[in-house]
């Protein structure tokens, strides 16, 4: 990714401050990369390096606890995430026709974020809303017993309104 | 530094104002599934309306009381009146609810779910009468959808920390354990160990720094009560992980949380700092000697940060995979340190056993499987939610009468028991009891409590693919019977399911199970092959069906496949315009 060096800059400094100012006690790698990953949505090359600098490790074991959790990204994301459930409560109930047919309505093949960056894709293994199964959750917030159709409207619904703040 | 008497005549005297005051006092389940039932949206429209209206009431968000199915539940107490529940509330239902009960007076038909509380209101069945609550003995969920989990004062005011105060003032730290060991609690984690014989191991080690560490991280789908318990009740956690630091002599503990999970996360981030604020916390807790820290650390998302060791090198910053045994975590655990690792269930256990005693626990339950069970309903069933049931309740009586079968009429084909690598069982399994060696000895474990439920209509084959498909997912790959296992049988069972299955798949897939039994270094690879035995067991037919006739009894299977796969982070990473990273700093070495 290209990035202009100012915006580099500023990427850099909300980096270093969300990692400096962790409002928990203990401070490790993973807790570093988790507050990056809570201040700007991802996980960018610069804070590899400004993780392995506060923590005092190398890049190497932030790169190892870096791909090892889903849950973190290394592109910028969309503006939204919507999360499909695919725990075996919400299979059974329906989650496989609520993820193709929000597939086909946003035009992917897999996971992923849609061509217009306006929304992310995701399965998650249980979102913990196992008895409104089939739960989703757009933007962090579940809403269960999901309809296809009805997946596809919070999803819509959500590529219309602003950007979420990170 | 407030004494426990006068933390408690605080809190009964704010009780007291909020239960028979001036105003009603509204409360409403917004845990994780109450928030997908839409309870956020309904508050909001509660604020909103009372405003509107002039009505002048008190909301709180509280936990889940366990009736997941009626969700949103609106729970109105009019000052010194029995709490009358309101089911499936939407937000647009919300204006002519309040208008009738609480300007006319008059109770809505429709939306009634029923009363609870000593004082009957006409028109409302009681609760306490529905085998969903009858059936059930609440004793870690005892305040669960009933005190507001963001304020401390309703916890002391229902007793909350009276058992911190007695084994401060009247017990030894032994003496605690001593309880802990005769109550006969065994962990609700999965291993059922018994915990009191678990927390004595660490008094036997004298290191000044002692870490009691509760695991929440609770990835098995299925089970949500761990996390129902830190949005339900936080306190009685941090009051079990105070009391299991005195009795070991411990100095610190860490309520360990997966990232994402918001709402558990800020209710046990609030409980520990509103204990703090009250002197339950810190040094010289009550007025005593006793000094205990208590802090929420968070993991990314990774199943195997469960597993005691994993989740030691997640607090630690580092990939959660598991460490070889022993050393044993009693001798060295987090940083080094000795620590123990109890699941929430267990240390939620605690503050009752201590306040009446391990005879009044251990008279509960059956055989060697004391206490209660918190069990998580799901997937093709009437009535879902979590429920706290004695031990010794058949599955029968816990699915088809609490959880009232499956849904128009049809009849129950599996059971998934103990998390994606508990096992399967079959209907005619029901009559086995909740019990820690019969569920084990049939085949399956109670593991983490999370009972799924499966009908006529689902294809044994299917389902097993999803198991499998999240063992393999969630395997950390350190040990190589886990990581080249899980995949293969995977393969194998995607095969099957797309009616490509060979002859031979089945003896292979025996042997490759085998070999991650004998080889892996932890339970995820040990019981990786669970899902896939007990299938077999089971519904070994219906495989046979597959593989031979290429066809499934219920026509599901035969599709193309939507799995995840884990190679995410690496897809995403093999990115063209990756340039090397060029740092000048130690950390580049």
């Amino acid at each position: 990714m290209t990035v202009a060096n100012t915006s580099n800059e500023a990427l850099r400094e909300r980096i270093q401050k969300a990692i400096t100012h962790q409002k928990r006690p203990t401070v490790t790698v993973l807790s570093s990369l988790l507050a990056v990953q809570d201040e700007i949505g991802y996980i960018p090359d610069v804070a590899i390096e400004e993780v392995a600098k506060f923590t005092d490790t190398t890049l190497n074991d932030v790169w190892g606890v870096a791909s090892f959790y889903k849950n973190f990204r290394f592109t910028p994301p969309s503006a939204h995430t919507v999360e499909v459930c695919w725990g075996p409560t919400c299979h059974l109930v329906g989650a496989t026709k609520v993820m193709t047919e929000l597939m086909g309505h946003l035009g992917l093949k897999d996971e992923g974020d849609t061509a217009d960056k306006k929304l992310t894709l995701r399965f998650n293994t249980c979102l913990g809303a196992c008895s409104q199964a089939p739960v989703i959750s757009v933007d962090h917030h579940l809403w269960g017993k999901v309809t296809p159709e009805r997946a596809c409207k919070l999803a819509d619904k959500a590529r219309e309104s602003g950007p979420k703040h990170h | 530094m407030p004494t426990y008497a006068e933390l408690k005549a605080r809190a009964d005297k704010q009780w007291q104002d909020l239960t028979a005051g001036d105003r009603p006092w509204i409360r409403v389940g917004t845990a994780l599934c109450g928030q997908a039932a839409g309870g956020v949206e309904v508050v909001e429209a509660l604020k909103k309306t009372a405003e509107a209206k002039g009505i002048k009431v008190t909301v709180d968000e509280v936990g889940c009381i366990g009736m997941c199915y009626a969700e949103p539940l609106v729970d109105i107490q009019k000052p010194g009146e029995s709490r009358l529940f309101f089911k499936n509330v939407s937000a647009d239902d919300v204006p002519a609810l309040l208008e009738s009960y609480l300007v006319k007076n008059q109770i809505p038909t429709g939306k009634v779910f029923g009363y609870l509380g000593a004082k009957p209101i006409a028109g409302a069945p009681n609760i306490a009468d529905m085998p969903q609550w009858k059936l059930q003995n609440r004793i870690a969920l005892r305040n669960a959808g009933t005190t507001a989990p963001d304020d401390i004062f309703q916890y002391i005011a229902n007793n909350g920390f009276a058992a911190l105060n007695k084994a401060l003032t009247e017990m030894k730290p032994a003496d605690v354990i001593q309880q802990m060991i005769d109550s006969g609690l065994r962990g609700r984690g999965g291993a059922a160990f018994p915990t009191g014989t678990k927390w004595s191991f660490l008094v036997k080690n004298t290191s000044p720094v002692k870490y009691i560490l509760c695991n929440c991280e609770e990835g098995d789908p299925g089970a949500y009560n761990d996390k129902g318990i830190l949005e339900s009740d936080p306190y009685t956690l941090v009051e079990g992980l105070l009391l299991a630091g005195y009795a070991t002599g411990s100095s610190n503990g860490i309520i360990f949380v997966r990232h994402g999970h918001d709402g558990p996360i800020d209710r046990a981030e609030m409980a520990v700092k509103q204990a703090y604020e009250n002197g339950l916390l810190g040094k010289n807790i009550l007025g005593t000697s006793f000094t205990f820290n208590i802090e929420v650390a968070l993991t990314g998302d990774s199943y195997v940060a469960g597993e005691e060791t994993a989740l030691m090198e997640a607090i630690e910053g580092h990939r959660s995979m598991p460490r070889s045994r022993p050393p044993f975590p009693a001798a060295f655990g987090v940083w080094g340190k000795p620590s123990n690792i109890n699941n929430v269930k267990s240390l939620s256990y605690a503050p009752e056993i201590i306040l009446k005693g391990a005879q009044w626990f251990s008279s509960i339950g059956v055989n060697k499987s004391k206490g209660t069970a918190i069990v998580c309903l799901s997937g093709a069933i009437k009535y879902p939610g979590w429920y706290e049931i004695p031990m010794g309740l058949s599955l029968s009586q816990v699915i088809n009468v609490i959880g009232g079968g499956p849904p128009s009429g049809k009849k129950v084909k599996l059971l998934q028991t103990g998390g994606p690598l508990g096992g399967v069982l079959d209907a005619n399994s029901l009559n086995i009891k909740i019990d820690f060696e019969e569920m084990s000895a049939a085949g399956a474990i109670l593991g983490s409590g999370g009972i799924i439920i499966a009908d006529e209509d689902t294809c044994a084959v299917d389902l097993t693919r999803v198991l499998v498909a999240f063992c393999q997912y969630e395997s950390c790959g350190k040990c190589f019977p886990c990581r080249l296992g899980m995949t293969h049988l995977l393969e194998f069972v995607e095969r099957i399911t797309k009616l490509e299955g060979r002859p031979a798949d089945l003896a292979m897939m025996e042997s490759v199970g085998k070999n991650m039994q004998a080889g892996s270094l932890c339970g995820h690879g040990q019981l990786g092959f669970n899902p896939i035995r007990s299938a077999l067991k089971f519904f070994g037919s219906d495989f046979k069906m597959h593989i031979e006739q290429k066809k499934c009894p219920t026509g599901s299977c035969g599709k193309p496949i939507i799995s995840p796969r884990n190679t995410r982070p690496y897809a995403e990473m093999a990115r063209d315009d990756r340039q090397p990273i060029q740092v000048a700093s130690k950390a580049s070495k």
